[in-house]
């Protein structure tokens, strides 16, 4: 049985189970947020996804990203209260992570260029902004090698017993799915320095390109069950190659 | 005890014997809660140690119990059957006391004295105990919280009895729904409609969470340590009686969070479960009635945010201790995904009173009509941590619907030294600040959140005219930025920005554009996040926003902190009329910053002071003015 409900006055379908923001995106509502894709478990991190639920009487603004939609439900996406609660958690992110391109530009929409606070006090990774997204690529990946330390004031996005896990496999999910790009990840033609360590890259055997780093084809080949030499070959000169054989079959 | 009891006859067989056996002539309860901290240990210690030398074994008994409640006056000792309240005990006095048990005369010089010098003999004529409704709290200094038959004696696990063997489950949720009974741990929600909801969620394998939450967090507040240090077994049996309600015919499983930082809590608690497995009330087949139920205890880490219900169950399950969203309800899909039954620790204590006196001798007691409607009023008592400015701190426990004016003065005494009140701030650090036109307020669920504050988990403080309430307020946001998860933007960083302002308010650099931004920030933090700590974090801020809006105005108008706290905007300075010279002052100021020749006039030279205030508190010519 479907769940049916509206979405600014508009009736959609969705799965039990599905969260609202996903729904809204798919049926064409644009609901920004910072914190949030749908192959991870939602946490409602950045708040910036507000909208208003009506059930029955009672209505309530909540994040929509973490919340399983319900039979009957009628949802706001925009309104004047969420515009201003979405300006104010923007403004607070915009302090926290002044040299994000993407902040700056959301913040804009909501009428903020410039955060009433100062900077912020303890960021040890600076314009991280706490969303959580790489801890839970790298905890949905399988690899457990990225954490939150500590709470409150003091939190911060670390290693697990502040050392380099041997778990890391240097995929580099955690600084790609980064909002901000704050976590730092410098790829050379041979290594890829990240979190502490340096992961030796396999590189293509036809053009010298870095493919992925040794410890991830070897966790990926083994994990995946992909034929050992899977990754010998670059995507490209893989493409390259297999239009060759177009050709030579095609001509 | 003998052996477990097999069914219900065999435990009020037990409970008769014990009744019918005859009793010490005295026995002498010393309060080894918090009056540990005066040396109550010792005490005890001091007590066994001349009862065993004097051979008085077999007339006078010892026991070390929980709070008694009258902080103020610690060590306090109870002599019964007579209810001899004594109060501020030392160790020179047990041998007088004993001489006095067993001639059955009282010792005058250790009874309490009121302001005008009145004597009070027993315990319950102490004005301060006089004025309460004590039933959770009855036996505290009566029983000693390790025996079992101590709790037995006075009438325990009699409702447990009665429920197993008289009471179908569904027949004790509707007993609890019609008593009205309301969570303790702050949320008010009827205790009957949660465990009829959590009775009705479907679980695969008939797995049925019942917790107790005994994460108690709130500086200031004692509640529910006293209850487990002073009458673990009450809460033990509302558990089970709670297990049989919610979890039977299924598999109920019991938990305990408490924290870790209440030693002697876990311990005695530790102790009484013992106890009730050995009895045959936790386990297998209980009192024949089929139900089984054990209880475990999880210690938690010194986080305050694991005293939220789901915070507290993913504590349990080994995760951060962080809450999730409750769009579906913990009664549902609670701990490892199954229902689940979570209340406070004065919740459980109160569930075998109601089984065991009845709905009708409930709901007489408390606000409001709940005959229909179990959100119709607030019903029985609440326990209260009184502290702060007020004359008697200790812990009280008075009927629903009790003025603050009753607590404050009638209980507490009124403020110390002669000062004039202020504000009292209820529900611990997410708590609102009510002012003196709140005073004849009654406290109950409902009128408290009406006036912008909150019954909490039942912290209760006082604050007089020496009060700065922009420093209250900037104190309970800097405890909750620190407490906070950190998972939502508008509560982690919301508060850092919040005491950032408040700072600069009480440091004077704030401007009515400071108080503006602190209102609207203070709005997004309530609106916009996740758990209770987020939403309710701004309530000190908000209440003394509300009520002590020209404190505010002063400190950014005029410079100017009205109750001379903040250090930035007072100074010291020595009235030249008054100063005569006595030196005291500039030997003891720290920063050496007081000059003046031997029996002339001192000045303070402003530069180097740090506004400690230890000349003002040195002075014997009251010649220090703050300003």
């Amino acid at each position: 049985m479907p769940i049916r409900f509206k979405i600014n006055d508009v009736a959609v379908e969705a799965k039990p189970g599905e969260g609202l923001l996903d729904v809204a995106r798919r049926n064409g509502f644009s609901i920004p947020s910072l914190c949030h894709l749908e192959s991870v478990p939602a946490i409602g991190a950045c708040r910036i996804c507000l909208v208003e639920v009506r059930r029955g009487r009672r209505s309530k603004l909540t994040t929509s990203c973490n919340y399983e939609v319900l039979d009957g439900i009628e949802v706001s996406t925009d309104s004047p209260e969420i515009r201003r609660h979405r300006a104010m958690n923007l403004e607070l992110l915009l302090a926290r992570a002044p040299s994000s391109e993407a902040i700056r530009k959301l913040a804009a929409q909501y009428g903020v260029s410039q955060p009433r606070f100062g900077p912020i006090k303890y960021n040890p990774l600076p314009n991280c902004i706490l969303c959580e997204l790489c801890v839970r690529a790298c905890t949905e990946l399988g690899h457990h090698a990225l954490t939150t330390v500590g709470r409150g004031d003091r939190k911060r996005i670390g290693l697990p017993f502040n050392k380099p896990a041997d778990t890391c496999v240097g995929c580099g999910a955690c600084a790609s799915v980064c909002p901000t790009h704050c976590i730092p990840m410098t790829d050379t033609l041979t290594k890829r320095a990240i979190w502490g360590q340096k992961h030796d890259f396999v590189r293509c055997s036809e053009c010298g390109a870095p493919v992925i780093t040794k410890k991830h084809r070897d966790h990926a080949i083994a994990t995946k069950g992909l034929p050992e030499d899977y990754y010998d070959v670059c995507q490209s000169c893989k493409q390259i190659a297999t239009s060759q054989r177009f050709a030579a079959i095609v001509w | 005890m003998t052996s477990p009891f097999k069914n219900a006859a065999e435990l009020e067989k037990h409970q008769k014997q014990l009744q019918g056996q005859k009793q010490l002539p005295s026995t002498i309860a010393v309060c080894t809660s918090g009056c540990v901290a005066y040396g109550a240990n010792r005490l005890v210690d001091a007590f066994t140690k001349a009862v065993k030398s004097r051979k008085i074994g077999d007339q006078v008994r010892i026991i070390a119990t929980g709070c008694q409640g009258f902080c103020e006056r610690g060590p306090l000792v109870v002599v019964h059957p007579q209810e001899w309240f004594y109060e501020k005990v030392d160790g020179k006095d047990i041998n007088d006391i004993l001489d006095s048990a067993l001639k059955g005369k009282v010792l005058k010089r250790l009874l309490h004295k009121d302001a005008k010098g009145k004597t009070y003999q027993k315990e319950s004529e102490v004005p301060f105990y006089r004025n309460q409704k004590r039933l959770l709290l009855a036996q505290n200094s009566r029983i000693d919280p390790c025996s079992i038959d101590d709790y037995l004696r006075a009438g325990g696990y009699a409702a447990l009895a009665k429920a197993l063997t008289k009471m179908a489950p569904e027949e004790v949720i509707e007993q609890i729904t019609a008593s009205g009974l309301r969570g303790r741990g702050g949320g008010g929600f009827p205790a009957g409609v949660k465990w009829k909801s959590c009775r009705a969620a479907a679980s695969k394998n008939g797995v049925r969470y019942i917790i107790c939450n005994a994460d108690e967090g709130d500086p200031g507040a004692f509640m529910d340590r006293a209850l487990i240090e002073g009458n673990p077994h009450s809460v033990i049996e509302g558990m089970i009686i709670g297990a049989w309600a919610v979890g039977h015919p299924g598999k109920p499983q019991g938990f305990v969070y408490i924290r870790n930082e209440y030693p002697l809590a876990v311990e005695r608690l530790g102790i009484a479960l013992e106890q009730a497995r050995a009895a045959g009330l936790l386990g297998k087949n209980i009192l024949g009635s089929g139900l089984n139920f054990d209880i475990q205890v999880n210690r938690g880490g010194g986080a305050f945010v694991c005293g939220e219900s789901t915070a507290l169950m993913a504590s349990i399950e080994g995760d951060v201790g962080r809450p999730r969203a409750k769009h579906i309800h913990t009664v549902e899909v609670g701990l490892n995904g199954k229902p689940s039954n979570l209340n406070n620790v004065e919740t459980w204590a109160n569930v075998p009173l109601i089984i065991d006196h009845g709905v009708k001798w409930f709901t007489k007691i408390g606000t409001g009509d709940v005959s229909d409607n179990p959100w119709g009023g607030s019903k029985g008592t609440k326990i209260f941590a009184l502290v702060g400015k007020v004359k008697n701190t200790g812990l009280v426990e008075v009927p629903m619907g009790a003025t603050l004016r009753e607590i404050i003065y009638d209980i507490g005494g009124g403020i110390r030294d002669g000062k004039k009140f202020k504000a009292v701030q209820t529900g611990g650090p997410s708590g609102g600040c009510l002012p003196e036109s709140k005073l004849d307020v009654p406290v109950d669920f409902d009128t408290l959140v009406q006036e912008g504050s909150m019954m909490g988990s039942g912290g209760m403080i006082v604050m007089d005219e020496d009060t700065c309430m922009v420093d209250v307020a900037k104190y309970f946001v800097g405890f909750l930025k620190f407490e906070s998860c950190g998972n939502c933007t508008s509560c982690r960083d919301g508060l850092i920005r919040l005491h950032e302002l408040l700072e600069d308010i009480t440091t004077g650099r704030g401007s009515e554009a400071t108080i503006q931004l602190i209102e609207d920030l203070a709005e997004t933090v309530r609106a916009s996040s996740l758990c209770a700590l987020g939403t309710s974090a701004v309530n000190p801020l908000q209440s003394t926003l509300r009520y002590f809006r020209d404190e505010y105005l002063a400190h950014v108008q005029d410079q100017r902190c009205p109750a001379k706290v903040c250090k930035e905007l007072i100074t010291f300075t020595i009235d030249a009329k008054k100063c005569n010279g006595c030196t005291l002052c500039a030997k003891r100021c720290p920063q050496d910053t007081i000059e003046g020749k031997k029996k002339k006039p001192y000045t303070i030279i402003q530069d180097n002071c740090i506004k400690c205030g230890i000349c003002m508190d040195v002075c014997q010519q009251d010649a220090v003015i703050v300003q």
